[in-house]
């Protein structure tokens, strides 16, 4: 296998319900990653799109065909990615192995999305698709639910009571608005206290409004070539060093493992054993927290903290700049905002810009050499990482 | 080769209160909801039986926030049954109100009932779904 780097990235800003349509969106991103990569659009071999509802957002299914064409990546294979919300990072891991094989040289992957302009009602529907449809949809499943039940299992399993975990859990949001707020690319950028996040609305108990991250629009996309092509273009390449995917059936079937996500720690290894790499050398990392508790969740299953600790650690500061691993400094999906198909190359986006000390001051890791994403698909469905290495 | 136990065989077993899985000749264990081969050991020699319908609540939610064209619904309780044969469902659960549902509802033990799901524009007709109360 070939080494891969990233040569560019380009992303437009992660929003609310907005009017551009999910090509334009998808164009504006890719045509910034080819800018910062010196490439041209004939350069181009093969798109790898994440998009999960734009048939339900805007009619408009096979986006990858039109967006390739759109951005005068005439006739080259497209190919879409679907695993809900961690369907970028799919095409992002394809598309390397596509690199890494030798097949191609030049690659854009990424993925778009428009789920803010579905509206709550129709975005909390067609989320609800990623749970089982026959099984566990009747109900009355919906993605919150998922992991406000497994909240209510984290409590129960490591003895925290409710209230101690609200309050842990409070702190992850609290963290990643702080973060999202000096981030010009975040859909929401304020700051909110402890308090606020406790008196938030409840939406599926326990979990409150300012536990969930948002419905987004956004786009972003990365340019992956193989090693030889980014000597040639660029001091700054970004290596991929390990990927790991995995999939899970319906959430009641993932009993034992509940609340933890047995997929992830499968991914996780994957990627771990291919770079040759163990969770503490991981400097940043951007992980799904696509809720408070999926935070406390994945950054134990990513061995960054022991099981049931995670939550202590982020009040501490643990998970921040200067702790033991500085996490989401994008302000995840929290603050940065979730526009599913296009998420997981936002996380890639963020690690990249950090490696180049291209980001705000205030959310800056200092000399971060080694990063990690993370992003999770329904209710693990479909789990993906990514390790990424400074290459200079 | 053929579907052991089909969702429409499920969902109208449900209907009438029963819950059906499939026995792994392999390994013993019950799956429920049916698959073709068992999701402990992946052989596919599975036969039909039937559960006893009763269990205990290991996890639940109350939803707040629901889908588009369910929102008469709200709140309701989401529960997730261990069942005493092994495998966990998920279903409703009845005479308790939504509004109080505290963590005292985990370990709680409780029956099989159903409501049908009517279905919506997406979902391919209706669907049977445990309904389960709390037993006395």
């Amino acid at each position: 296998m070939r080494k891969v780097a990233v040569v560019g990235v380009g992303e437009t800003r992660f929003s609310g319900a907005q009017e551009k349509t999910e090509v334009e969106l998808f164009a504006e991103a890719a045509m910034d990653a080819l800018n910062e990569s010196s490439l041209k659009p004939k350069d181009i071999q093969a798109l790898f799109l994440g998009n999960v509802l734009g048939d339900f957002a805007e009619g408009q299914g096979m986006v990858q065909a039109f967006a390739a064409e759109n951005i005068g990546a005439l006739n080259i294979p497209a190919s879409r990615y679907e695993g809900a919300c961690a369907s970028a990072s799919m095409a992002i891991r394809d598309a390397f192995m596509w690199v890494a094989s030798g097949f191609y040289d030049i690659v854009l992957a990424g993925g778009v999305e428009r789920a803010a302009t579905m509206g709550t009602p129709l975005a909390t529907r067609t989320f609800a698709m990623f749970s089982d449809a026959r099984y566990e949809y009747p109900s009355g499943i919906t993605f919150p639910a998922v992991f406000a039940m497994l909240a209510h299992l984290y409590s129960k399993k490591y003895g925290i009571p409710l209230k101690k975990l609200k309050e842990q859990m409070a702190a992850v949001s609290v963290q990643s608005y702080k973060y999202g707020m000096f981030n010009p690319k975040a859909h929401l950028r304020k700051e909110v206290t402890m308090d606020k996040v406790l008196n938030s609305f409840m939406v599926s108990s326990p979990l409150q409004l300012h536990d969930c991250c948002p419905f987004s629009d956004g786009a972003s996309v990365i340019v992956l070539v193989s090693e030889e092509k980014a000597k040639k273009l660029t001091n700054k390449p970004v290596y991929i060093t390990g990927v790991g995917q995995s999939s899970s059936g319906p959430l009641s079937n993932q009993q034992e493992y509940l609340p933890r996500l047995r997929a992830r720690e499968i991914s996780a290894k994957q990627a771990y054993d291919m770079a040759g790499l163990t969770p503490k050398d991981i400097d940043i990392c951007e992980l799904h927290d696509c809720f408070s508790i999926a935070s406390l969740i994945a950054a134990e299953s990513l061995g960054f903290f022991e099981f049931g600790k995670a939550g202590e650690a982020w009040e501490r500061g643990e998970a921040g700049l200067g702790g033991k691993v500085a996490i989401n400094l994008s302000g995840g999906l929290k603050a940065k905002g979730h526009p599913i198909g296009a998420t997981g190359a936002g996380q890639v986006y963020e690690i990249v810009k950090q490696f180049r000390g291209e980001v705000e001051p205030e959310r800056q890791a200092e000399g971060a050499k080694i990063g990690m994403t993370d992003t999770l698909g329904g209710d693990a469905g479909t789990l993906c990482n990514l390790i990424l290495q400074r290459g200079w | 080769m053929e579907y052991k136990l089909t969702f429409k065989e499920y969902s109208e077993a449900l209907k009438k209160n029963k819950v059906l899985g499939l026995k792994c000749q392999e390994c013993g264990w019950i799956n429920v909801p049916p698959k073709m081969a068992c999701y402990k050991c992946a052989s596919p020699n599975l036969d039909v039986v039937e559960m006893s319908g009763k269990g205990k609540i290991q996890t639940f939610t109350t939803a707040f926030v629901t889908s588009e064209g369910r929102e008469d619904e709200v709140p309701y309780i989401i529960v997730l049954v261990e069942l005493d044969e092994g495998p966990w469902i998920m279903g409703n659960l009845t005479d308790v109100d939504p509004n109080e549902a505290t963590m005292e509802l985990i370990d709680k033990r409780v029956k099989i009932g159903h409501k049908v799901f009517p279905g919506d524009k997406y979902s391919a007709g209706e669907g049977a779904r445990p309904l389960f109360s709390l037993e006395t």
